[in-house]
């Protein structure tokens, strides 16, 4: 009686693909996180691209 | 027949490794290595984080546009011994996921270029992507050999993002380095499709090679060659050159002059006699040029520095 195989060769390779998907998501959140970082630290004008002008805001940031 | 329809979707699931070989890695290197010298050898600097996401994310344009490309000419790559292996012609990932996959990341990467340095460098890479997926690949590869003369353009502009993305601003020497890539484009190309013989042919793609003839061909690629050279010494003389880029600019040029005036003299008989030797010899060498001119540049931009 031939058993059921625990991990098909699909499985592998969707396990793979998804692992790929992760770490690239988990880089680009690092990334991502990493930039705020260093801008906020900065004390870059975080709000001097809004939609309406600031000009306090842009005194404040430059 | 739900069992015939898993078995289907079994053969066609991608792997990791085929959305990767979808953003074409082989072509995203070429276009980081320029990208970073572009932002190294610029008189602004970044943080390195911001350095190193703005690379991410050029790469990451680069692979969006590749991954669109290959998505409108899975018809012509599916012909071309040397692109029939691709994930989409070759059916390992299917066309209408390689769009997505192309726009999605297109869309991403613009972003937070525009995010991690400026909107100007954004806009750029914006109008590269724009550039190569429709102005080369939907517009001209289809209809004139000037195809890779004006689609290169789209290959130049990395080191200009580069540059823009740590300055702010386009400059005479970002010019130049996109009118290096501009002029060095044609001879790289037209050198392969001399060596691939039918393959354009095959294909339909109207290349100067299937339209003007291969003696045309060599005679342009020494035209563009020799157009080359003033390009290389006005940056290699310029604010960003030095004596490596000097000493780079006078071997490479001698190098890729007399390659260019060999493949001029060729009969396509000797060519075929020495199976292309000489036409894949300078294909080569057009890429170590290319890579040794921007690494002089950095060379120099380094020592400047440590001055």
């Amino acid at each position: 009686m031939s058993g059921i195989r625990a991990t098909h060769e699909l499985h592998t390779r969707r396990f793979s693909r998804n692992l790929g998907v992760a770490v690239a998501l988990v880089a680009f959140v690092a990334i991502v996180f990493a930039l705020t970082v260093v801008k906020v630290k900065r004390g870059d004008p975080l709000q001097g691209f809004d939609h309406v002008v600031r000009p306090g805001i842009e005194a404040a940031g430059s | 027949m739900p069992g015939l329809a898993i078995s289907t979707a079994h053969e066609h699931e991608p792997t990791f490794g085929d959305y990767v070989a979808l953003l074409k890695p082989r072509v995203m290197s070429l276009v980081v290595f320029t990208a970073l010298v572009g932002l190294l050898v610029a008189p602004a600097s970044l943080h390195a984080v911001e350095a190193v996401a703005a690379m991410l994310f050029i790469a990451l344009g680069a692979g969006a546009a590749g991954a669109l490309n290959m998505w409108y000419d899975a018809d012509i790559d599916s012909v071309m011994r040397r692109t029939m292996k691709r994930p989409v012609p070759s059916g390992r990932v299917a066309p209408e996921e390689a769009r997505a996959i192309g726009v999605g990341l297109s869309g991403l990467s613009v972003v937070m270029l525009g995010l991690a340095t400026n909107m100007l460098a954004a806009t750029l890479l914006a109008v590269t992507i724009s550039f190569y997926v429709v102005v080369y690949t939907m517009w001209l590869k289809r209809r004139t050999p000037q195809n890779i003369v004006i689609g290169g353009a789209a290959g130049a502009f990395p080191p200009m993002i580069g540059w823009v993305a740590a300055t702010g601003s386009v400059s005479l020497e970002a010019c130049l380095m996109f009118a290096l890539i501009f002029m060095w484009t044609p001879p790289h190309f037209w050198a392969l499709a001399l060596f691939m013989r039918s393959d354009y042919e095959d294909a339909g793609v109207p290349m100067l090679t299937v339209t003007h003839g291969r003696t045309a061909a060599r005679r342009h690629i020494l035209a563009y060659t020799l157009l080359l050279v003033p390009v290389s010494f006005w940056l290699a003389l310029g604010p960003i050159g030095g004596p490596a880029s000097l000493a780079a600019a006078v071997v490479l040029n001698l190098m890729f002059v007399w390659g260019a005036f060999q493949l001029c003299r060729r009969t396509e008989a000797v060519a075929q006699g020495d199976g292309y030797a000489a036409e894949k010899a300078f294909f080569r060498a057009s890429l170590f040029y290319l890579f040794l001119h921007f690494g002089a540049f950095l060379a120099d931009a380094v020592v400047r520095q440590a001055s």
